[in-house]
């Protein structure tokens, strides 16, 4: 016969032996280019649906990575503490010195101003549970210990009292003299961040806050005590008066006289009135630990773990959960999977193989679960399912259990499985169906033909050509499964419930939100790995959904 | 496995009937038998019911009415994976999901042969029909020729008695399909298969088997040998359908002795003409002759020969023949068909020629 492949066709080669085209150029380079401009023009009808995608999917995602290790708030709250904090080691066991105490007082005070101790607090408590409330006690504490100087300095002199004083010192004449000074930000004076480092500072946050958060001009409102507590820390400190050349020198002369006097306080005491648990080295230890700009801390949660001051540690046994439940998730996934293909083959085998009037009513009830609510459903298997309801109730009528020991289907795993089973059931049906369809009855003839009992016929020809089916609604199932919510939520129980029915109560009940991300992109990761694995056994290619 | 029965038939049908829908019937009235051995071809025009009858005889479908026995068994009674035949089908059902070698392994399996014994056979069996360098690929990577020749082999593999071949030539070239034609028919008779071979091109049928079965609205029309089909068909239906044919309507005028006198439409001339499928004096008859027994050479016909005016219309040159078409007796498709030798003159169109024939090559049948 002639066509057994032997003889090798003369094409057209160039010098180096490539196939060329007509015209010259190499085949590969001008079919690369037709190539191209096909792929640009399909590229261009897509567009709109790739735009969209970006926006409301693949964004979001971004943003979920993104939240799973931010970490900002910690050094957003307390810069300076944060920075105080890079020298002192944990481990010596030593409470840091009274500089990160002033500094963490400097931070605390503006931000209970801004009222944003108590978020970093919340923030604070997933790790170290009890620091919440510290911050809470501590941001109504914080401004008495400025009080302690700002009544002694208001003592030494009422004009101390008077917004007016702190304006004339500390801003810039243009500044003072500007229209609208709600409005334009504060200049300092020559000169007087040199003088008074920190008070300068206070008081620029101070009228930073007044101008911005209450829209008041600051040379009319009171300063915090924070920013006296600044000029006694300054006062006491090497003073550079000469360095001050506004007015007022003689009031600021005779306070720095008199500053030493004062009655005064560690910071570190001051905090320790408030509340002692500042004495503990804990609460340093946390705030170090979750110093970063970024963490691995909600990660690390996610799999029981959590990041201590000495480093990474098992969770507290009452608290690992998460690992199990991701398990479970996946165990019990791969089981609605399973039982899915058990029940959804035979029924996609009929649909395909039964003549067309038949398999169209089967179709519509396989379809009709997706034209009932979900809850409806759902609450149908509650009254099913329960252990006063219709099928213990059976089951008791004919004898097969005693009343005393009806059977527990609900609010546990077998209700769950149950319900998935039933409403994912239509993602198994369909594409195997689509799969089946194609199959041609001829196959299995031939195989009987050939000799094959039914069995083999169907297990060895046409079980083969349907895995792709198979494949494709396992797929679907899977990954619809594992993420699933409302139905663990509704008939789970408590040991029936999912990892997504954490991650809704972090989002909506805890507001831990980072962590609701962390536990979600592990479960995207594990998809993804699963996928992958699929596909190295499996072969993606081998997957057919329609 | 399968022994013959008493009275030599290794496949009967015996009045056979099927309809799918309960409505029409698709085969009316089957009756055949099939001695062993025996390569006989269904012919018959599309949709008359030749799969049908390969389908019910493979166990697939099961007949409405009647009987279909194997070696005197009803066959009914075996189920189809233990008929053992083979069978090509219509669009060679190869597993796509198993190589070529996996396809002809798998009814060797089934029968539960060792793996060495299954790979000698497998080998010869591509190699009767040169596709022995294909073992590895996937159907899908073959070509429509290259899949028809494996589905031969698997068919043949397993080493049946009974083969049943659904067009299995269909998609084939001229020059492949003359090629496995004669392949076919070689290995038929090599190993003693019995065949059945359906097909709806008649050369096929002609050159390939012993019986020609041709059918025609869900019966058979005729069953005969070849040239017995060629040279004497029953009715006018295989008269046209094989091979080309004239046909001159008329009236039977006189009956005695299976001579039948018919008189023509179209004209006043009663001609001499086998009676074949006529019953009585005044029946409508259509007289078939077959073009190539017409002849146009006065010199050469004989005395009993019957002689017409025709006109020609079209002359037409075929390298080995002269193909002419004639007015006669009204009909002008009226081909006459005669050798290109030195001593045969070529026609004009408009000329008007005498033409004749033998009686005995005229035959009276149904109208
Ligand atoms: N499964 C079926 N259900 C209903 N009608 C059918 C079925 N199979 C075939 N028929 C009908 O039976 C008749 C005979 O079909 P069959 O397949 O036997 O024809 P065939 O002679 O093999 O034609 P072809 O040469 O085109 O293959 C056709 O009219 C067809 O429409
Ligand atoms: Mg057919």
């Amino acid at each position: 016969m002639s066509d057994v492949p032997a003889a090798t066709p003369q094409d057209e080669t160039d010098a180096a032996g490539r196939l060329v085209a007509a015209d010259g150029t190499p085949l590969k380079r001008s079919l690369a280019r037709a190539l191209r401009r096909q792929k640009l023009r399909a590229l261009l009808l897509i567009a709109p649906l790739l735009l969209f995608i970006l926006l409301t999917f693949i964004a979001p995602i971004a943003d979920m990575l993104f939240r799973s290790v931010e970490n900002d708030i910690v050094s957003r709250t307390l810069p300076e503490t944060v920075e105080t904090l890079g020298e002192w080691d944990y481990s010596s066991g030593e409470l840091p010195d009274d500089a990160a105490y002033l500094a963490l007082y400097r931070d605390l005070s503006v931000a209970t101003e801004y009222k944003t101790h108590t978020r970093l607090g919340s923030r604070l408590n997933y790790e170290t549970s009890g620091i919440s409330s510290l911050f809470r006690k501590t941001g109504r504490g914080v401004e008495d210990m400025g009080e302690l100087y700002q009544d002694q300095f208001e003592d030494l002199d009422a004009a101390w009292k008077e917004p007016e004083t702190w304006a004339r010192m500390m801003a810039s004449e243009e500044w003072l003299a500007a229209e609208d000074r709600a409005a334009t930000p504060l200049e300092l004076r020559d000169g007087i961040a040199g003088a008074l480092p920190n008070t300068a500072r206070a008081y620029e946050q101070f009228a930073e806050f007044t101008q911005n958060e209450d829209g008041d001009d600051p040379a009319e409102e009171d300063p915090w005590a924070y920013v006296y507590a600044m000029l006694w820390l300054d006062l006491t400190g090497p003073v550079q008066m000469d360095a001050y050349q506004g007015p007022d020198a003689a009031l600021l002369e005779a306070a720095a006289e008199a500053a030493p006097g004062f009655e005064s306080q560690t910071w570190r005491a001051g905090f320790a009135d408030i509340d002692n648990d500042w004495e503990d080295v804990e609460v340093w230890g946390t705030i170090k630990a979750y110093s970063g700009e970024f963490t691995s801390g909600y990660f690390l949660n996610s799999v029981d773990l959590q990041l201590t001051p000495e480093g990474i540690e098992k969770q507290d046994e009452n608290q690992r959960i998460y690992l199990k439940l991701f398990w479970r998730t996946i165990v019990m996934s791969l089981a609605i999977t399973f039982s899915c293909i058990l029940l959804g083959y035979p029924v996609a085998w009929l649909l395909a193989n039964l003549p067309m009037r038949v398999s169209n009513v089967l179709m519509i009830l396989v379809l009709l679960p997706f034209w009932t609510s979900l809850l409806v459903r759902t609450s149908a298997w509650k009254v099913l399912l329960q252990q006063q309801g219709v099928i213990n109730d059976i089951l008791v009528w004919i004898g097969l259990i005693s009343d005393a020991n009806r059977l527990v289907m609900i609010n546990n795993v077998t209700g769950t499985i149950i319900a998935m089973t039933h409403i994912l059931l239509p993602f198994m049906i369909l594409p195997m169906y689509s799969v089946m369809q194609t199959i041609p009855p001829s196959y299995l003839r031939a195989a009987k033909s050939l000799g094959a009992t039914n069995w083999v016929a169907f297990w060895r020809v046409y079980f083969p050509q349907s895995v792709p089916g198979i494949g494709a609604g396992s797929i679907l199932v899977f990954i619809l499964a594992i993420g699933y919510y409302i139905t663990p939520e509704l008939v789970g129980g408590t040991k029936g419930v999912f990892i997504s029915n954490r991650i809704a109560y972090h989002i909506s009940t805890s507001l831990n939100w980072g962590l609701a991300a962390a536990l979600g992109t592990i479960l995207l990761a594990a998809v993804l790995l699963l996928y992958w694995a699929y596909d190295k056994i499996v072969g993606i290619d081998n997957v057919k959904l329609g | 496995m399968l022994d013959q029965s008493a009275d030599g038939a290794f496949v009967e049908f015996e009045r056979v009937q099927k309809s799918y829908d309960g409505e029409t019937l698709v085969v009316k009235d089957l009756n055949l038998s099939m001695p062993r051995g025996e390569f006989l071809t269904m012919l018959g025009p599309s949709g008359s019911g030749k799969t049908t009858c390969l389908m019910m005889l493979a166990g697939f479908e099961t007949a409405t009415h009647g009987d279909i026995r194997l070696a005197g068994k009803p066959i009914n009674n075996i189920p189809p994976h233990k008929r053992g035949i083979g069978m090509v089908f219509q669009n060679y059902a190869l597993f796509p999901h198993m190589t070529v070698a996996e396809n002809l392994s798998f009814p060797l399996e089934v029968r539960g042969m060792s793996a060495s014994e299954r790979e000698g056979k497998i080998k010869r069996a591509l190699d009767m029909v040169q596709m022995g360098a294909f073992g590895g690929r996937r159907p899908a990577q073959l070509s429509g020729g290259q899949q028809q020749r494996v589905a031969l082999a698997r068919a043949l593999v397993f080493e049946p008695e009974l083969v049943l071949m659904d067009e299995p030539l269909g998609a084939l070239d001229k020059q492949l399909r003359e090629h496995m034609q004669f392949e076919i028919t070689r290995l038929a008779h090599e190993l003693g298969i019995t065949t059945v071979y359906v097909t709806h091109d008649q050369t096929e049928a002609l050159t390939m088997s012993d019986r020609v079965a041709v059918f025609d609205d869900g019966r058979i029309q005729q069953l005969a040998p070849p040239d017995e089909l060629y040279e004497a068909p029953q009715n006018s239906f295989v008269a046209q359908f094989i091979g080309e044919n004239n046909t001159l309507e008329g009236v039977v005028a006189e009956l005695k002795d299976g001579i039948a006198m018919v008189k023509l439409d179209g004209s006043d001339a009663v001609i001499e003409a086998k009676a074949v499928n006529v019953d009585k004096v005044g029946d409508r008859t259509r007289v078939s002759i077959r073009p190539e027994r017409v002849e146009t050479n006065p010199d050469r016909l004989q005395d009993n020969a019957h002689t017409l005016q025709a006109e020609v219309l079209e002359f037409i040159y075929m390298g080995d023949i002269y193909r002419t078409r004639l007015k006669v007796a009204g009909n002008e498709n009226f081909v006459v068909k005669t050798r290109n030798a030195p001593d045969v003159a070529r026609m004009t169109p408009g000329q008007t020629v005498q033409i004749g024939w033998l009686p005995e090559d005229c035959r009276a049948l149904d109208a």
